[in-house]
């Protein structure tokens, strides 16, 4: 049974709908990247699986279970993450409260995730006691994927992890990726940074208004002459 | 000397007693702007509507308070408290819930928020009456000399005994408000919820829970500040409506949704007050005979008389609207 199931999905934030029938499996052991042109439905798609808007047609499964339109503190507690791509920290607030914030409903493990965070991310333990607003853009980013691990999730949603990072930055924030996945973490992630990110993705999904245009693993998607000449500027 | 302790008594006293009274209320109205995104006009009878409850079970116990050594009305103010978060909560399920849930703009709930304020005045004056009555039904007010051991000094140091009760539980409230926002779990996810509500629901944080637990605080630092200001004065259905202007330009003056700042803009509207209204002339009295003859000092050098005391909040919130939007922790801007 796949972890992920997104199966003829239709929605919108009423009115008109954005995504016109999206099919997506993704297994736990896989890092999943959505990419296509602005205004295919990326985002859209990572927040309609994180029931932030509604969906009116077809059907989003976690392990088999259905859980489109669910509110996403439920889906939190069913063990989904997700880490939108602006304000995605609590600017006022510590590192480490950042990160306690993440553990909300799991108060007992705390401690433990903490320390497997900041294993993770060696630059937030050195920074745990400042202002999450005061970092770079690269360490907020660390911050916010941070905060999602701290719930145990067993798929993380990531919308545009690399945007506006330094190459520097965006190549350790992939590498972090795929170490995230390693231990367990099915990854779904959008991304505008297209090739780096199908680089390192077992599977990529191409967008184009509301549809699947492409499916496959992202080497081969890589590979493919009409993606490339489509969606990855030649 | 004397004149200075006639300082002491006017500006220091009586500025850190209104000051306390405006920081318990701007830290209410800033919570609930930091949460709830909206100006809640409401507050000050939250205020009048707690020290009327210690009113109403003083007068129905007024021998409570002996068995504590304290004033019956201090001991039931932790009764009032819970009936007053209590009004706060019920308040918010049965007129601003509908409306949050209606996806309305914050200015909507603002004027609910006055509805609600003209409701709870008609329903005080209905039971309460409009006269004023004091909440010291069976006790004493104790009031305080003390002359101070200095040389020549005459004049003493007065304090009140609502007023002792007023710094003590002014620093309690903040000193205990500071422990919840910092240390607990619950506060933490208020101050989260404050910082990016979409974030905090994404986190799992039940919004509605901390919509409801705001409001158990909000009602119980109204309850405090109400309590303590009619102990000191006067129990009058309309005391605290007529502190609403100081309150919100203390909470605009720290910095919108900032509970620190708050505390500090109700001290900084609180000493301007005194300060503006204080009599400089007696500071100067001393020194008169070493003016030149043909300077004559009128007789009152204080910035405003005292019935004009409420331009004072009015000229520093307008001040701060345009010099420093922000306040002085920068808030959010309204």
């Amino acid at each position: 049974m796949p972890l992920l199931e997104a199966r003829d999905v239709h929605g919108g934030y009423g009115g008109m709908n954005i995504l016109n029938g999206i099919n997506m499996t993704l297994e736990a052991d896989e890092v999943g990247v959505i990419v296509g042109p602005n205004g295919a439905g990326k985002s859209t798609m990572l927040k309609a699986i994180f029931g932030l808007l509604l969906v009116n047609q077809g059907e989003i499964l976690l392990r088999g279970e259905p859980i489109h339109n669910l509110p996403p503190n439920k889906l939190v507690q069913k063990g989904m993450g997700f880490v939108p791509q602006e304000n995605n920290i609590f600017p006022s607030m510590t590192v480490k409260e950042n990160l306690e914030m993440g553990a909300f409903l799991k108060p007992n493990s705390v401690k433990p995730m903490l320390k497997q965070v900041y294993e993770a991310f060696p630059p937030l333990y050195d920074k745990r006691h400042q202002r999450a607003g005061e970092l770079s853009g690269g360490q907020r980013q660390m911050v916010a994927m941070g905060r999602a691990l701290m719930a145990e999730p067993s798929v993380l949603l990531l919308d545009e992890p690399t945007a506006g990072l330094s190459p520097l930055y965006m190549n350790e924030i992939f590498a972090r990726i795929r170490e995230i996945n390693a231990i367990g973490v099915g990854i779904l992630m959008v991304e505008q940074n297209a090739k780096q990110a199908l680089a390192i993705a077992d599977k990529g999904f191409v967008l184009a208004a509301g549809q699947n245009r492409f499916t496959d693993t992202g080497a081969s998607l890589l590979a493919n002459p009409d993606v490339a000449k489509s969606f990855l500027g030649g | 000397m004397n004149e200075f302790m006639f300082f002491i008594n006017n500006v220091l006293v009586a500025g850190s007693v209104s000051g306390s009274i405006y920081a318990i209320g701007a830290v209410g109205v800033t919570l609930v702007f930091s949460i709830m995104r909206f100006a809640h006009f409401a507050h000050a009878d939250m205020m009048t509507f707690g020290a009327f409850m210690v009113l109403a079970l003083t007068t129905a116990f007024p021998a409570a308070g002996a068995g504590f050594g304290m004033p019956t009305a201090v001991v039931m103010l932790p009764v009032a408290m819970a009936l007053t978060a209590l009004l706060a909560v019920g308040i918010d399920k049965a007129f601003y819930k509908p409306l949050r849930a209606h996806g309305v703009k914050p200015i909507v709930l603002v004027i609910g928020s006055l509805g609600v304020t003209l409701m709870l005045q008609g329903v005080i004056r209905l039971f309460a009456g409009t006269g004023g009555q004091n909440l010291y039904v069976d006790d004493r007010k104790e009031i305080f000399r003390m002359v101070l051991p200095l040389e020549g000094v005459r004049v003493p140091v007065v304090i009140t005994e609502p007023q002792l009760y007023l710094f003590v539980l002014t620093l309690v409230s903040v000193v205990a408000l500071h422990l919840f926002l910092n240390r607990s779990r619950l506060g933490k996810a208020m101050r989260a919820m404050s910082d990016n509500p979409e974030l905090a629901q994404a986190s799992g944080i039940n919004t509605n829970t901390i919509v409801a637990v705001t409001w158990v605080i909000v009602g119980s630092l109204a309850a405090i500040a109400g309590t303590l200001l009619s102990l000191d004065v006067t129990f009058k259905p309309d005391l605290s409506f007529f502190l609403l202007l100081p309150i919100f330009a203390a909470a605009i003056v720290g910095g919108v949704g900032h509970p620190y700042g708050a505390i500090a803009g109700g001290f900084v509207v609180g000493f301007a007050e005194t300060l503006a209204v204080f009599n400089w002339n007696v500071l100067l009295r001393p020194y008169r005979d070493s003016f030149p003859d043909w300077l004559e000092l009128p007789s009152n050098l204080a910035f405003v008389g005292t019935e004009y005391k409420i331009v004072v909040p009015f000229f520093i919130l307008v001040a701060i609207l345009i010099w420093r939007p922000t306040g002085i922790f920068k808030g959010k801007v309204i």
